[in-house]
């Protein structure tokens, strides 16, 4: 469970986060969604300790963010952020091993490389493991870094918008990905979510954020309703059923 | 898995270096104004006593300064999360040569150890600076950093001159700015074995530097001490670098051109690049200070001058080459 309580962020003067409260129940997956600049990437940096708390109470499985030992949150939680920006001249299967760090601190273990072999072999990396990653194009260097944070086989797996550059495939693949981690190991998956229809297909529970707090948390099916999306996004938009499923047309 | 393994230079390729860095190796040893032979280093004991007094430290001091260079200037980029910075340009030379002169005022015969520990203390203060300054520069301009730092390390160079001037040390300083073999003796140059000592606690650290120049949010959300690998890497390059110039001088180039080559080839993956980028500087300093010993022969050129061309010339080689490999 991710429990947030009072949590307020000012940067350079203006108000970033008012007074979020929040619980994330452990198991499933939790779409975060919002218009830009809502405080989707902020929340997620104080929940991931990347930046330090100003006020309220965060804790991840009833560790405090703020007061866990980083090296000891590292085995519970992992993140990707929007723009990870890492430009190291590391292969695929280096980059990805690393996600083991937190683990061994040393060397990989040899149960460590069957984990490290298996990511890349989820996230469709196999050809590409022995390509420098600044030779990769942004799709494949995205797929390579979520490879990397799946490995780490944390409970919390935080990530930021990754289906950035993803295609259609790599897209889907990585969110069935996440909703199969959700339902077999019972881990706990809190996503940020551009695209609306992604949440809808595959998220338990989506939280919506504007201008910096919570405004409507709940089921999937209680938050897309065209009344719920008008509110939070400031348009109106047509929902419907198709075969069976939730399908948001929000660009006609 | 063998995705480990494949991709990284083969077994040939390995005794080929290590069989050129011994050639180059005897090869020092026997490079100078007095002729020397195997036969005369068992027949004649002056022979024996020049090698073991002169040669010998002289070839080990190219061997540690050359590997320590290439070492700090890779863990100077790694810090700076920029390729194109090194300690001999971006002020962590230049602040060293002011403490030892800082040193060398108030206590004129203060022993080479003093002098080290005063030049390592400015040295940490100095890069510490830029390194918050270049953090500061927008990291998609990596030619900013580097200009930045040389501007910096200018500045800092030419308050340490005009102090020397002042205070008549002027040829002082310029020992310090030019990096030279030809001082080396038994004796003088045992100092560089903690710069070597320093380059192995590098190797032992390799996997949390390679997380460190990942940058600051992949590492703490991989439980690294962020803050901590940072001041440690620090230490190693402004002492590596203060212990450098109190011994032989600045050395140009030799902290850039070398990790950049290792880079091309095998990545940063320090764990693995580490010692390639040590072997690839002491071999580049020793081959500089041979040709330095033949160029003029029987006169001596200053490694440091020699590497200032041979360096250049690298390093342009490096930065026209750039797209085409990537
Ligand atoms: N370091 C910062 N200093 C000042 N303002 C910031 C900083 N980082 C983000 N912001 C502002 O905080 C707000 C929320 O940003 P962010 O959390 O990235 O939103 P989202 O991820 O929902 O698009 C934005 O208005 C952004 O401009
Ligand atoms: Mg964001």
């Amino acid at each position: 469970m991710i429990e947030i309580s009072g949590v307020s962020l000012t940067l350079g003067g203006s108000g970033i986060l008012n007074d979020v409260n929040l619980t994330v129940p452990k198991g499933g997956v939790t779409a975060l969604v919002g218009p830009n600049g809502a405080g989707k990437s902020s929340l997620l940096s104080l929940i991931a300790r990347l930046q330090p708390l100003q006020s309220g109470r965060i804790t991840v499985d009833g560790l405090a963010v703020d007061t866990t030992p980083s090296r000891e949150l590292a085995k519970v939680m992992a993140i990707l952020r929007q723009d990870p920006g890492v430009a190291s001249r590391l292969r695929v299967a280096e980059l990805v091993g690393f996600g083991r760090f937190p683990h061994h601190r040393g060397r990989l273990t040899a149960q460590d490389r069957e984990i490290v072999a298996a990511s890349l072999e989820q996230f469709d990396l196999g050809d590409l493991s022995l390509r420098f990653i600044d030779t990769l194009s942004g799709g494949q260097r995205q797929r390579a870094l979520v490879a990397m944070t799946f490995c780490q086989g944390t409970d919390y797996i935080l990530l930021d918008e990754p289906l950035n550059n993803l295609d259609m495939f790599h897209a889907r693949n990585l969110m069935r990905t996440l909703r199969r981690i959700g339902d077999e190991h019972g881990k706990t998956v809190l996503i940020v979510l551009h695209d609306i229809n992604h949440a809808a297909a595959h998220a338990d529970r989506i939280v919506a954020m504007k201008d910096g707090a919570v405004v409507a948390s709940g089921d999937t099916e209680a938050i897309i309703r065209p009344d719920v999306l008008e509110s939070i996004f400031g348009f109106p938009m047509l929902v419907e059923r198709v075969a069976g499923r939730l399908a948001v047309l929000h660009h006609t | 898995m063998t995705a480990a393994t494949i991709g990284r230079p083969g077994f040939a390729f390995q005794a080929i270096a290590i069989a050129t860095l011994a050639a180059l190796f005897v090869g020092s040893l026997f490079v100078g104004v007095t002729n020397l032979s195997i036969r005369s280093l068992v027949s004649d004991p002056e022979a024996l006593r020049l090698v073991m007094v002169s040669r010998l430290p002289r070839t080990l001091a190219a061997l540690l300064a050359g590997s320590a260079l290439a070492i700090a200037g890779l863990v100077m980029q790694t810090l700076a999360r920029n390729r194109f910075v090194e300690p001999a340009t971006a002020g962590t030379a230049q602040s060293a040569a002011l403490g030892i002169l800082v040193v060398t005022l108030v206590w004129p015969n203060a022993a080479l150890g003093w002098k080290a520990a005063g030049a390592a203390a400015t040295a940490l203060a100095g890069t510490s600076l830029f390194l918050m300054l270049a953090h500061r520069l927008p990291p998609t301009q990596p030619f900013l950093v580097a200009l930045f730092g040389l501007v910096y390390g200018g500045v800092i160079g030419a308050v340490a001159t005009f102090l020397a001037w002042r205070l008549d040390l002027l040829q002082y300083v310029e020992v310090w700015m030019t990096g030279e073999f030809s001082g080396i003796l038994r004796g003088r140059y045992e100092l560089l074995w903690v710069a070597g000592a320093l380059v192995a606690l590098a190797l032992w650290t390799a996997d949390r530097l390679t997380i460190l120049s990942m940058g600051r949010d992949a590492s703490i959300g991989l439980g690294l001490n962020y803050a901590g690998v940072l001041r440690f890497g620090l230490v190693i390059v402004s002492a590596v670098t203060a212990l450098i110039v109190v011994v032989v001088g600045t050395i140009p180039f030799v902290g850039l051109v070398v990790p950049n080559i290792v880079s091309r080839f095998a990545g940063e993956n320090l764990r693995h690049t580490l010692p390639w980028v040590a072997g690839g500087g002491a071999a580049l300093v020793l081959a500089c200070d041979m040709i330095g010993r033949l160029i003029r022969f029987p006169y001596e050129v200053p490694v440091g001058t020699v590497l200032g061309v041979v360096g250049a010339v690298l390093f342009l080689i490096l930065l026209l080459g750039r797209n085409r490999n990537d």
